[in-house]
């Protein structure tokens, strides 16, 4: 479904230049759920941003579905749909959520917006209800619902992820966790979920990528991550420090570059 | 041996349009020289405790408390002048995010060095060896260069080294961190702990540490206080909080996912509305 070779994405110009991704390449295959984890600066984000089309900076290659991403195709963003971490920011502050939700189907040419609006709805576990309000008017856990809503409303193959949970109290990440699987099963969705959060890859996906300064460091199934084997000496401090604080452990930190 | 911090019956509360909002809710909790939690969700009341005790609330809050003493000083009825000597030299509070606390238009060897001159009383000269000696100790590499810089051309895991590094210049008695490392990586993030666990053990240093992550203050605290609604709901060993009793802890335990298990769906938390009077 998604076939990444050799992206290389670069901020800026000449001796400023950043190499934030520096030559990846990886496939997720049809109804699969990849995780790529890293921290900070490993460019797992800018991955998703070249693949949604955000970001046009880039070399290599990228389809989704057969269609090149760098060719801007019309298609792509009824098959392609991303989720940000942050629904504070994500969202209109003076649109309603009935807004929110119609602009993408009136953009497209689609009917039947108010039907499809409140399906969206309940299919988010929000009810229609909350068609009228605005986001100033909605919790943390119920504005990611209506960003998930959005990027469902065009009935995409694909849902690219970037930490939907991250910014939620650990009570709501479990209920936006849960809507997401049922989604992706519901919806026979493929998913692309960019996380630094260990536990959360494991919860979601069937094999991931772990990213380190724009370069892939080493791929797994979540079998491997969950029997804490994997290959890599990067990989294996990440999850060590993943599991809490320890004095010893701290001490023996090491950065790879 | 008298505790560093006492707190009774701490109430903070809002006048709203609405009628009046109860934002903290009687509690109390004593602090030794100690790594102190407090656990909680947004709302839970967990900020505002820690910014009563430097009594630095929002001009609308209204606050009261049977007891709040300090080493001996009566912080209720102390002073402006007397809680200027004591914020910052005596008890430094480390925010969130470096991008609001850290002034935007000094560089860091200034900022650093301005603390060391008031909250310490040290000279020009003395106060940069001091920021020096400070930002090592929070393992920035290259110091002399991270002086010179300006807060927007350092990234967020630094910037916070660098408030860490900044509120210890006074070396303070009391140390109150509110999500001192969620920005973090966790690499850096243990690195950052392991800093303030060293001042802890071998300076006496009493620390309350105020996070939402449940796992990490098991894992690095002494004790732990739960709160809920402003108010403390549970309070256990840091390494018992496993064995938690009251519903709202399991249930925050229970809802996050873990590496190692494969449960298809997580429980999610019902809220009992009398977990607010209990």
């Amino acid at each position: 479904m998604i076939t990444i070779r050799d992206l290389v994405v670069s901020f800026g110009q000449g001796r400023d230049a950043v190499h934030a991704v520096r030559g990846i390449s990886f496939d997720v295959a049809e109804g699969e759920s990849f995780g790529l984890v890293g921290e900070s600066g490993s460019g797992k984000s800018t991955v998703l941003r070249a693949l949604a089309g955000l970001n046009r900076n880039w070399t290599g290659g990228a389809s989704i579905n057969g269609l090149d991403v760098a060719q801007r195709d019309a298609r792509l963003p009824r098959l392609v749909q991303m989720v940000f971490q942050d629904p504070y920011a994500s969202l209109h502050p003076r649109h309603t959520v009935d807004r929110t939700l119609s602009e993408p189907l009136e953009i497209h040419g689609i009917g039947d917006v108010a039907a499809r609006v409140e399906k969206a709805l309940v299919d988010v576990g929000l009810g229609v209800n909350f068609r009228f309000r605005y986001p100033n008017q909605l919790s943390g856990g119920q504005r990611q619902r209506v960003a998930i809503a959005r990027a469902l409303m065009l009935e995409p193959k694909v849902l690219l992820l970037d930490e939907p949970t991250s910014a939620l109290d650990v009570s709501v990440q479990a209920e936006i966790l849960n809507l997401l699987r049922g989604l992706r099963t519901a919806q026979r969705l493929t998913i692309i979920l960019v996380s630094h959060n260990l536990a959360v890859v494991a919860h979601m996906c069937d094999r991931l990528a772990v990213m380190n300064r724009g370069l892939i460091v080493e791929e797994m199934d979540i079998a491997t991550l969950r029997r804490e084997d994997p290959q890599q000496a990067y990989t294996r401090q990440l999850l060590l420090a993943s599991k809490g604080y320890d004095r010893e452990a701290a001490a023996r930190l090491v950065t790879y570059d | 041996m008298k505790p560093l911090l006492e707190v009774e019956d701490l109430r903070v509360s809002f006048a709203t349009p609405t009628g009046r909002f109860d934002a903290v809710r009687g509690v109390s909790f004593s602090l030794g020289r100690e790594r102190l939690g407090i656990v909680g969700e947004s709302g839970s009341g967990k900020s505002l405790t820690g910014r009563a005790i430097m009594r630095l609330l929002p001009a609308a809050a209204r606050m009261e408390a049977r007891k709040l003493s300090f080493d001996g000083i009566d912080l209720l009825s102390a002073s402006a002048r007397q809680l200027r000597g004591i914020r910052g030299a005596r008890i430094s509070l480390v925010l969130q995010d470096p991008k609001y606390s850290l002034n935007p238009v000094m560089t860091v060897g200034q900022q650093i060095a301005e603390a060391a001159r008031i909250h310490g009383g040290l000279s020009a000269r003395e106060a940069r060896c001091k920021a020096l000696e400070m930002l090592e100790a929070v393992r920035i590499r290259d110091p002399e260069r991270v002086m010179r810089l300006y807060p927007h051309e350092v990234s967020g895991g630094m910037g916070q080294r660098i408030m860490i590094a900044m509120m210890l210049v006074p070396e303070p008695d009391l140390l109150i961190a509110d999500e001192p490392t969620s920005a973090l990586d966790v690499t850096v993030q243990m690195q950052v702990l392991a800093i303030l666990d060293d001042l802890v053990a071998n300076r006496g240093m009493g620390l309350i540490f105020i996070s939402h992550d449940l796992d990490l203050v098991g894992s690095f605290c002494d004790r732990v206080l739960v709160m809920y609604a402003g108010r403390v709901v549970e309070e256990r060993a840091a390494r018992d909080l496993a064995a938690a009793t009251h519903p709202y802890t399991q249930g925050l335990l229970r809802s996050l996912p873990r590496i190692a298990d494969d449960r298809a769906e997580l429980p999610t938390l019902s809220r009992d509305p009398t977990w607010l009077e209990a």
